[in-house]
């Protein structure tokens, strides 16, 4: 991404000649146009900061968030005393190094794929197929699930019992399995969206090198191993470093909606933002859900300051900052 | 050399052919469960190749066409207007932060970055938004809770006026005694077109397929979209009727629910499915946006 620097405050060079007043009130109308925006980032995005100390907080519904008692890190001790907080670290931080790897090798194999087909309209028909899934919601997702999976009418089981002879299998009871489903459907929803990325990638790569080498009778994988791939390197490593930094949040609808919310498969399929719900909406347990929510926004705050200063040693523009 | 590229060149084809496929048949197999008779799901389940067809599901829901309606129209409403205000929104503070004799531009730059870097989570936004904004089952749930606007594309936004709205222009408008807000509704915008119609659309597609707020913050049957429909009865097939008024209500021992289910979500996907073609170009380019330098 491009985001620039800062550009330098020509208002500091006519120090002197104007007062600070008057560049103030020149610049009214653009604090004018900024104003709904901040409204809203103090109301959708400030305040919800400054209500992280429910976490540290005793909440009772009728004295507010500010006249609760302090209890300091109560909520945290109670929380990594439970075998919750070690499996909802586990099964985020898991998944999403598994999700990485798999799906980012998945998309640039698919992008160098798409990059053989010559003719443009066929590449963008392909293109636009493979991201049909991106285009749904999880709710939609979990229809599609519901009709493989379900246990008497599901299309796997039958498939399973008709052409196997395997006995069904009761797929929403048994954790075992849903560390592949998930890896599945996660890979079948994103993999046109992070494809694309790459293949506009490689489309932008200087192709003289390719050519030239292709000349001196290097191999199709010659090529993508010593050229293609080392060029879109550093588009790969900071796409890769961005995501380990948000390593501790996950898509709640592919652990929530897809599963059914199942409360047999939690071992499997419960991780930090499943479990915030579930104790804010479902059980009402304020504390424990804060304390699980802060660690989450602290951990991974810090996160992505480290990821964010790695990728800016590799390729400045690409930073957040 | 020829033969070589020639074999890859089937070789990508193959695989893509089969990939198009695994991201197609599901959609395939959802349209097609819900057009098959119930009881030949009962039989041999959902399948490509069902023994009857029938449209007694769609002739259900079509009793229920007012509760689906409704839904639609929730959905509509909240996408255009939650699209329309946060792209304007976003265009407004990114223009601001653009311009160079902007004061304290720095500060205000840190006050976006922050937002993208850490946030509070579900608890406090909950509580933020229910205590203080008074926003539970009201559309407004829809709309505010961080969907409207979003610090990444603010930045984006920003970036895309710097390196495209030459300077002299709004220098020229200003000595012809233009006002910064005149620039911006007359120059500005018409000059950013492409880039507000495809980050509109990745807002209109985040409001449309959205079911978060709506399932945490709605709880009256009345104001579902139509995700939360979907979702509620991806649970709870029979929502539908009990929701519906007691004269609509059928017996609900009769209810083709195994294809029920599969026609509800036909409904909800054939819109975006149907205008798919026509947006493809704008998506395409949207998801390169945020990734790729230039």
């Amino acid at each position: 991404m491009t985001i620039e620097k800062t550009r330098p405050l020509i208002t500091q060079n006519k120090r002197g000649s104007k007062s600070k007043k008057l560049i103030f009130k020149r610049a009214l109308p653009l604090f004018l146009l900024m104003l709904p925006a901040l409204i809203y980032l103090i109301i959708n995005n400030y305040l919800p900061m400054l209500g992280l100390i429910i976490a540290f907080k005793d909440i009772d519904y009728r004295k507010g968030v500010l006249g609760s008692e302090w209890v300091g890190f109560e909520n945290f001790k109670y929380l990594f005393k439970t075998k919750d907080a070690l499996i909802i670290t586990r099964n985020t931080v898991l998944y999403n190094l598994v999700f990485i790897v798999l799906g980012t090798i998945a998309a640039i194999v698919v992008a160098l794929l798409l990059n053989e087909i010559v003719k443009r309209t066929l590449s963008k028909f392909y293109q636009s197929v493979i991201l049909l899934p991106a285009l749904i919601s999880y709710v939609i997702v979990s229809y599609f699930v519901v009709a493989l999976l379900s246990v008497d009418v599901g299309l796997v089981n039958n498939t399973l019992q008709n052409v196997f002879g395997i006995s069904k299998i009761s797929w929403y009871t048994e954790p075992k399995y849903w560390p592949y489903i998930l890896v599945i459907v996660r890979l079948w929803k994103t993999i046109g969206f992070s494809s694309v990325i790459y293949y506009a990638a490689i489309i932008g790569i200087n192709k003289e090198f390719l050519e030239s080498a292709a000349l001196d009778g290097a191999s199709k994988l010659q090529q993508i191993w010593y050229i293609l791939l080392p060029q879109i390197s550093p588009i790969i490593i900071t796409l890769t470093l961005l995501d380990i930094g948000r390593i501790f949040y996950s898509d709640f609808g592919l652990f929530y909606q897809v599963p059914l919310d199942s409360g047999a498969l939690y071992s499997a399929t419960n991780v930090i933002d499943t479990y915030v719900y579930r104790g804010l909406l479902v059980l009402g347990d304020v504390g424990m859900s804060s304390a699980a929510g802060a660690y989450q926004s602290i951990v991974g705050f810090i996160l992505i300051l480290i990821s964010n200063f790695v990728v800016r040693k590799i390729d400045k523009d690409r930073a957040l900052f | 050399m020829g033969r070589e590229s020639k074999t890859w060149r089937w070789v990508a084809r193959i695989f893509l052919m089969l990939l198009s496929l695994a991201a197609l048949l599901p959609f395939i197999l959802l349209f097609i469960s819900s057009i098959s008779s119930e009881n030949s799901i009962i039989r041999q389940g959902y399948s490509f190749f069902p023994s009857e067809f029938s449209l007694d599901a769609y002739r259900f829901l079509y009793n229920h066409i007012e509760q689906l309606l409704r839904a639609y129209g929730i959905t509509i409403l909240v996408t255009a207007v939650g699209t329309v205000a946060g792209l304007l929104m976003t265009a407004m503070i990114a223009y601001s932060l653009s311009r160079r004799d902007l004061p304290l531009q720095r500060l205000f730059n840190f006050i976006v970055l922050f937002t993208i870097l850490f946030n509070g989570g579900l608890v406090p936004t909950y509580w933020v938004y229910t205590r203080y904004m008074g926003i539970k089952n009201t559309l407004w749930a829809y709309i505010l809770p961080s969907l409207l606007v979003n610090g990444f594309q603010i930045l984006l936004m920003k970036s895309f006026f710097i390196t495209t709205i030459p300077e002299e222009i709004l220098d020229a408008a200003k000595i012809d005694g233009a006002g910064e807000i005149r620039i911006f509704t007359s120059i500005v915008l018409p000059m950013s077109t492409p880039v507000l119609a495809t980050m509109g659309l990745l807002k209109a597609i985040a409001y449309w397929n959205d079911w978060f707020n709506g399932m945490i913050y709605i709880t009256e049957p009345k104001l579902y979209s139509i995700q939360n429909l979907l979702n509620r009865m991806l649970r709870d097939i029979q929502f539908i009727v009990q929701s519906a008024d007691i004269a609509s209500r059928v017996d609900i021992g009769k209810m083709p629910s195994m294809s029920i289910r599969m026609a509800i979500a036909v409904i909800g996907v054939i819109p975006i499915i149907i205008i798919y073609p026509f947006f493809q170009k704008y998506f395409v380019k949207g998801i390169t946006l945020g990734a790729i330098k230039g």
